[in-house]
């Protein structure tokens, strides 16, 4: 299989433009959101284009294995990869929901917050997901108990009643190539410098966001 | 003591290893329902009698029961919340039908939640792409063998194990 998949990428001036991966390069680029997704403690951005041109490219492997002659061997073999790719996928998507379940109203919150040009972390799929869930769960806590009570104490803060996630959690991050001058903390006055060596492994401070800002030399 | 009640549906919670879901508590939900009233109208009267008979010695014990209130309140929601999470994961664990035995459990609120949540879940399923989408509740394990069992003439696989895509094993 040589074809190309087409995603949407941003070339070094920031302007947008069609990234050609290889089907090798896209699954490459699926485990390692679901990596990422795994490890990090709060939700982080979607990637509808991965998750989308993996599901293009599952139907495909499939399309090919029911045009395969029967008894091949490579049957079985493409078999496993499929199956091995639909777990990478299911995975992945499955830690993002556990996430947006588990801190529903601090992801809802955030998104209500965000910025026109911040990416967002919810796909338009999950982000319904997630009112619905939330509409579920308040409407239930109402009829249930909510609307038995005094009048004064009928209505709960979810937002400080449901935790948030831990994002002093320590994370370890492997450097994939050499950078300088990375700025640590960049909301508060205190602008700690670090510099990351290709290969090294180091566990996070008291960073309170785990993705760092680069400021390139 | 006041709360009680409250503090009971929690141990309830405690006492119930991993996920499992004990029948609901209606009776203890309704006492602690009960109790936060009389708390709210016992105080209703001392607040009036603080302010217009100047009773303010009264406050301490305001302040008191409104704790108790608060406590409570938070006792429930925990109860509450706490079972729709072993609900939800009931959804992950059996399908979207479940045993009998798990839904005699559940109060009619609790089975009406189930119920939007899975369909909540099946729709966000669905959006997944391709035609039915992609049914994330299958494919819980990483697929369990790296090899497959063949039974193949050997001339067939010779080449293959020689590139080490393929493991001869031994019956």
């Amino acid at each position: 299989m040589t074809e190309e998949l087409g995603l949407p990428g941003q070339d070094s001036d920031g302007g947008s433009e069609e990234v050609v991966l290889t089907p090798a390069e896209l699954i490459e680029r699926l485990e390692q959101a679901w990596m990422n997704e795994k490890f990090a403690p709060d939700l982080l951005e979607s990637k509808p284009e991965i998750v989308e041109c993996v599901m293009e490219q599952l139907d495909h492997m499939e399309e090919n294995l029911r045009r395969a002659k029967k008894g091949d061997l490579k049957i079985s073999i493409h078999r496993m990869e499929i199956e091995r790719i639909r777990y990478v996928l299911s995975s992945y998507l499955r830690c993002r929901l556990m996430k947006i379940e588990k801190f529903f109203p601090h992801v809802l919150e955030k998104e209500k917050t965000r910025h026109e040009e911040e990416p967002s972390r919810l796909s338009p799929e999950e982000f319904a997901f997630a009112k619905e869930y939330m509409a579920s769960i308040e409407t239930y806590l109402k009829n249930v108990a909510l609307k038995h009570m005094p009048p004064n104490l009928q209505k709960v803060d979810l937002l400080r009643s449901v935790p948030k996630p831990d994002l002093d959690s320590y994370v370890f991050l492997r450097v994939k190539e050499r950078q300088e001058n990375i700025l640590v903390e960049p909301e508060t006055d205190e602008q700690r410098k670090i510099s990351l060596v290709t290969g090294e492994w180091r566990p996070y401070w008291s960073v309170r966001n785990p993705w760092l800002c680069w400021q390139s030399k | 003591m006041f709360c009680d009640r409250a503090i009971e549906l929690v141990r309830e919670l405690h006492r119930a290893p991993e996920g499992q879901l004990l029948a609901f508590n209606e009776d203890g939900l309704r006492q602690v329902l009960e109790e936060m009233k009389a708390l709210y109208e016992q105080n209703q009267s001392d607040v009036n009698e603080a302010k217009s008979g100047g009773r303010s010695d009264l406050i301490p014990t305001i302040k008191f029961r409104h704790c108790s209130l608060l406590r409570n309140r938070r006792c429930t929601v925990a109860y509450l919340y706490d079972r729709l999470l072993r609900i939800r994961a009931l959804r992950w664990e059996y399908g979207s039908v479940l045993p009998n035995v798990l839904r005699f459990h559940m109060s009619a609120e609790e089975v009406e939640w189930f119920n939007h949540y899975k369909k909540s879940l099946a729709t966000y399923m669905r959006s997944l792409g391709g035609d039915e989408g992609l049914d994330i509740t299958q494919d819980m394990k990483p697929p369990k063998s790296l090899y497959i069992e063949h039974f193949l003439p050997r001339w067939k696989c010779e080449p293959l194990i020689r590139q080490g895509v393929l493991e001869h094993v031994l019956w």
